[in-house]
């Protein structure tokens, strides 16, 4: 077991060495100079040249590759051009608000999936089965930016019920344990729960249903065991598969939270993908990039080692 | 179209040379099952609808989709000359709708093909030869996996700037290392086969090999997986559009026109929500027509 979690965590490092350098060269792909978005077309050279070496620009890319990471392992990923803020600092406040939306959505879509996809699977092809499986499609179908508008249109406009946009009252971005803040989560929330609760019901669905059919469920029956019990055995043998796609999840809904972002104007790595994007913000570009792919990184190596740890048939 | 008296016995008995591939006689059957599942046909027919719909807009369409009206702003649903109303700037929404489809289907679909061809090859390419070349292959691809999907079309095609062909080149990006890795798996399992050992022995070139013995077992997988892209790319080609990523204004293109008309969800909410029913229609019908393709491509295993 200790071999293998080496293993694993052996092969995370080439990975993340590779997203480093992904996300340091991937703003080298667009066309002319990255300058043109701090200085004016008609700056005199003296200035271009100024600013090519205060931006370090003047180097070859591979060395700049180089020092980026060297500051990068220190927690310096450089200055903002847009907003001249150190960019660790404007990410790591980003991230949270982005954990906090990505979080409260899996955790709504998760819990809300296995329950649904039980009992899709133990009573297959019941009505509750054909609810659940027309809910997965429409789950992974929808574009979820589109559901967040017609969110906003409902429970904002018509019924007032929560706000349309921010993350607090009076415009502030510091979020804080309360009801006042906690409003202006839901409905974000909300709208991004419907991606994994989509995935994890049919994931969940299929499970239950393939299991009840295996022959230790019908001993287990056979035996005399009470539903409850053979329940439980379930349960665990579904935990594992879950915890990946749930775990895959998280991930997958931070990288993409960009849109949900964009909708409900919430201050997180969207919003700052966003603003880099736009202003061509190149330091802002390269470091939310690099933090949300080494999250991402992150969790796929947790689910791998956390996933044998919990299934039964590991480790008797 | 073929009917399904036609299609049952010509396959094998009649027009059939005995040397022809036997791939056809399968899609034969798969094509059959389609036709006798009521979603596939559901489905199918809401996707022709929209298709016709975008590819002859300018036949179909009731207006000019660019022509802008200062004192026609923002009229609702079911207003006289315009069925779905207007937009922001006055535009005839159903024309605008119609004459969206057609960028809004060639950037879902588009990616979708492409990333068929490129990732079969390369699959193939890394499954055949095997060895270190596969090790490299495979590797590399590794990294792409690192980037949560949305995240890497986004950052592809922020770095390179908004525009059309940047964000079809943003997806297929996105798209290939997935299709490489089914067609990688497949051609692995085969490639050891004894048939296609034999084939080697007796002196086929690996060319002929592919083409007669892997591309046939490798294809099916491929496009089942293929199909189930369609709509998650109609969905992700919108949502770059949706961010500004994707074409210009005044272009029609849903995700664009779902950005642009979000200032009217306080004065015309239902006319705002409109681009968004048609991704969402196009994407759900593609979605259970993989489904039925799935199943109907199942017969043979």
């Amino acid at each position: 077991m200790i071999a293998y979690i080496l293993k694993r965590l052996l092969y995370a490092v080439p990975i993340a060495l590779s997203v480093t350098v992904i996300s340091f060269v991937l703003v080298f792909l667009a066309p002319g100079d990255p300058l043109n978005a701090i200085a004016p077309a008609d700056a005199p050279e003296e200035v271009i040249t100024a600013l090519k070496s205060a931006y370090g620009l003047d180097k070859p890319v591979p060395v700049q590759y180089g020092l980026w990471l060297w500051r990068a392992l220190q927690g310096d990923l450089g200055t903002s051009i847009a907003s001249g803020r150190a960019v660790a600092g404007e990410v790591m406040s980003a991230v949270g608000n982005t954990f906090l939306l990505a979080g409260l959505a899996a955790g709504v879509g998760v819990t809300l999936g296995c329950i649904l996809g039980a009992l899709a699977g133990y009573r297959s092809g019941g009505w509750i089965d054909r609810f659940a499986s027309t809910l997965s499609v429409i789950g992974v179908s929808i574009p979820h930016y589109w559901l967040g508008l017609v969110l906003t249109i409902v429970f904002s406009i018509w019924l007032g019920w929560f706000p349309a946009m921010g993350a607090g009252p009076g415009g502030s971005e510091a979020w804080e344990w309360n009801w006042e803040h906690f409003r202006y989560l839901i409905l974000p929330a909300l709208t991004m729960a419907v991606i994994p609760l989509g995935i994890i019901t049919r994931t969940v669905r299929a499970l239950v249903a393939d299991m009840l059919e295996q022959e230790f469920v019908v001993a287990l029956r056979a035996r005399g065991l009470s539903g409850r019990a053979v329940f439980q055995h379930i349960a665990k043998n579904t935990a594992p598969t879950v915890l990946a796609v749930a775990g895959l999840q998280i991930g997958y809904l931070m990288g993409g939270s960009i849109l949900v972002e964009t909708v409900f104007a919430w201050p997180g790595t969207g919003f700052l993908l966003n603003t880099a994007i736009f202003q061509r913000d190149i330091p802002l570009l390269q470091g939310t990039l690099l933090v949300l792919c080494l999250i991402f990184v992150v969790l796929n190596l947790l689910v791998d080692i956390l996933q044998p740890l919990i299934d039964p048939r590991m480790g008797r | 179209m073929k009917t399904y008296m036609e299609l049952a016995p010509s396959a094998a008995l009649t027009e059939e040379p005995p040397a022809a591939p036997p791939s056809r006689g399968y899609w034969g059957v798969v094509w059959q099952q389609l036709r006798r599942d009521p979603m596939a046909i559901a489905a199918g027919s809401v996707l022709l609808l929209i298709v016709i719909a975008a590819v002859f807009a300018p036949l179909l369409a009731p207006a000019d989709p660019y022509k802008t009206s200062m004192i026609k702003r923002l009229l609702p649903v079911g207003s006289e000359g315009f069925l779905l109303g207007t937009d922001e700037l006055g535009r005839d929404m159903i024309s605008r709708l119609m004459y969206g489809g057609r960028i809004s289907l060639l950037m879902g679909v588009v990616p979708v093909f492409a990333a068929f061809g490129i990732g079969t090859f390369i699959g193939i390419l890394a499954g055949y030869v095997g060895g270190k070349v596969n090790m490299v292959i495979m590797r590399v691809l590794d990294v792409f996996y690192a980037f949560p999907s949305v995240l890497l079309a986004v950052a592809i095609s922020g770095a390179l700037g908004p525009g059309l062909s940047n964000s079809l080149l943003a997806l297929t990006l996105v798209f290939v290392p997935q299709v490489v890795r089914v067609a990688e798996s497949v051609t692995t399992q085969v490639r050891q086969l004894d048939y296609i050992e034999a084939a080697r022995m007796s002196g086929a070139s690996a060319f002929s090999i592919i083409r007669v013995h892997v591309l046939g077992n490798v294809l099916g997988p491929v496009f089942v997986y293929a199909t189930g892209l369609l709509s998650v790319s109609m969905i992700l080609a919108s949502g770059l559009s949706f961010l500004g990523l994707g074409v210009k204004p005044p272009e029609p293109e849903w995700g664009l026109m779902l950005n642009t008309l979000r200032s009217a969800i306080y004065m015309n909410p239902w006319v705002a929500a409109l681009p968004g029913v048609l991704i969402f229609l196009t994407s759900i019908a593609f979605n259970l027509l993989a489904d039925s393709v799935r199943s109907a491509m199942d017969i043979r295993r």
